[in-house]
């Protein structure tokens, strides 16, 4: 089952911005990128047009993992508003 | 701190396990606690594998086992090893009610309104962002919206802990310190549940997986039956997803086809996805557990035992431990760090601390060795299941000398005694 199937069982409140902020320039000289992989809702993604990192974040599962694994510890990391983020009715 | 507004007994951050089990303790005790909680209902953030243990919750809630939203009452364990097709399950089956199957977002919102109930406030969808210190205390919490303030401040705020690193009481966490978990909740009907484990009515079973798809990694997977669900997951260190450059879900998709998987969750349609991290640094991983003004509970103080899947209950303990040390903090009417390490003492002489001191040296051993206690062996005892139960007109003693043999071929011979060395040590250290 492919991911976005996954993440669509989710129940979602995307916020109109980011909670996650990767700085855009630390990024540039990063080799490993594992967020990119990591990531279980793939919130990262590497584009080689942009040399740059798009974070989809209203995919975002709040597990932390990506703030903890990055190389270059570039991600600030907050939670999402009170309101916001994702809802785990099976957690 | 005269007349604050917003000024309460104690403020707890989380109303996972942890912090409702310390609200709970200290509302029936007659303090004043306020329960911010940064999700829509208590649990709505929360994800774990699936299993509460009787004894430890009926400290907490006496009146779990009839009121609580239960799933099942587990009546089995299974350890399965699997290689790549092959797999070897050793069961336990006793109805000894260890343990009972639950959700996350029912049993812990069931718990909140407990803790309501026994006189709690529980602010819901607030983040707390930042601790207020004032003269080396910590004196309250700084939300969204507003400031509260509190003789004591308790972190209950899970694996990451965002507000126990600011305020200095841990470093930042290393990826070897932590799992990634990723879980699947897989619909299906009662009937079905009940003949693909073996269970009648609200039976329960759980299945521990090593090997398959995690061989040689440090990783385990978990199947729990819930009532009309099956929960099938997986935990993999967070440095070997790095390292070894693994999306965590890929790894649980080949996990659900493995042949011994796959029967078992066959027809079922997911009904929600999840991950967490999951705190697996131990004993030598564990912070300092208090400063004045504040107590740190539950995953936020690295309070897990892995090796016997066992985390809400050392939360729970901890929470009712931290609130025990703060009622006797507000009988002396002092919340420095040093009557706060009361907390300290009291999770020393229980379980919790004493558990986790016996596993200390586990982690070091099986990442250093996890090559041969996740892959090698596991694949030895399956192959040995499989020269066992092969009917091929080999003469058994052919096969059992080409069994042995490969044992010291496969492996080398300096290898496997360091092998036998690290386990000795690791027996040494877990019973002395």
């Amino acid at each position: 089952m492919s991911l976005d199937k996954k993440l669509y069982t989710l129940k979602y409140s995307p916020d109109t911005e980011s909670h996650l902020r990767p700085d855009k320039e630390k990024c540039k000289t990063c080799k490993s990128k594992n967020c990119t992989y990591i990531c279980p809702a793939q919130v990262y993604e590497w584009s080689e047009e942009k040399q740059e990192v798009i974070v989809n974040y209203e995919n975002c599962l709040e597990c932390g993992a990506c703030r903890i694994a990055c190389e270059k510890q570039s991600i600030d990391w907050k939670y999402p508003k009170g309101t916001k983020g994702v809802t785990f009715k099976q957690g | 701190m005269l007349n604050r507004e917003n000024k309460t007994d104690v403020i707890i951050v989380g109303a996972g396990p942890a912090g409702i089990a310390c609200g709970i303790t200290l509302a029936r005790a007659g303090k004043e606690v306020v329960i911010i909680e940064r999700g829509l209902f208590a649990g709505s953030k929360n994800v774990f594998g699936g299993a509460i243990y009787t004894k430890p919750t009926l400290e907490i809630f006496p009146n779990f086992e009839t009121e609580a939203p239960v799933e099942r009452r587990n009546i089995e364990h299974n350890f399965a090893i699997l290689g790549e097709k092959d797999s070897t399950t050793i069961t336990y089956r006793k109805d000894d009610n260890t343990s009972y199957s639950v959700i996350r977002g029912k049993f812990d919102r069931w718990a909140a309104e407990e803790a309501r109930k026994a006189g709690a406030y529980i602010v819901e969808e607030t983040v707390v962002r930042e601790l207020i210190k004032e003269n080396d205390k910590i004196v309250g919490v700084k939300t969204e919206l507003e400031e509260f303030y509190a003789d004591v401040v308790i972190l209950a705020d899970g694996v990451n802990s965002l507000l126990a690193k600011q305020i200095g009481l841990r470093k930042d966490i290393q990826t070897k310190d932590v799992a990634l978990s990723v879980k699947e909740v897989i619909k299906l009907d009662k009937e079905t549940i009940n003949q693909r484990f073996r269970l009648k009515d609200d039976e329960g079973s759980i299945v521990e997986i090593f090997g398959g798809p995690m061989l040689g990694m440090l990783g385990l997977g978990f199947m729990y039956t819930n009532k009309d669900s099956v929960t099938i997951g997986l935990g993999v260190t967070l440095n070997e997803l790095v390292e070894e450059g693994l999306r965590p879900y890929d790894i649980l998709e080949k996990l659900k086809q493995h042949p011994t998987i796959a029967p078992l969750i066959e027809g079922g349609t997911i009904k929600e996805y999840s991950a967490h991290l999951i705190p697996e640094g131990g004993y030598k991983a564990i912070p300092q557990l208090c400063d004045n003004g504040v107590v740190i509970v539950g995953d936020a103080a690295m309070l897990v035992n892995n090796l016997h899947w066992e985390g809400t209950n050392l939360a729970m303990i901890s929470g009712k431990l931290a609130a025990e040390t703060v009622l006797e903090a507000f009988e002396k009417k002092d919340f420095s760090k040093s009557t706060l390490s009361i907390y300290e003492t009291k999770l020393k002489n229980s379980f919790v601390l004493k558990d986790m001191e016996t596993y200390k040296d586990l982690m070091d051993v099986m990442h250093s060795r996890k090559k041969a206690f996740l892959s090698y062996y596991m694949k030895k005892i399956n192959a040995f299941f499989e020269m066992f139960t092969s009917v091929d007109g080999v003469p058994k003693k052919e096969n059992y000398h080409k069994f042995i043999k490969s044992i010291f071929t496969d492996r080398k011979i300096s290898e496997l005694f360091k092998d036998a060395w690290a386990i000795i040590k690791l027996l040494w250290s877990i019973l002395l």
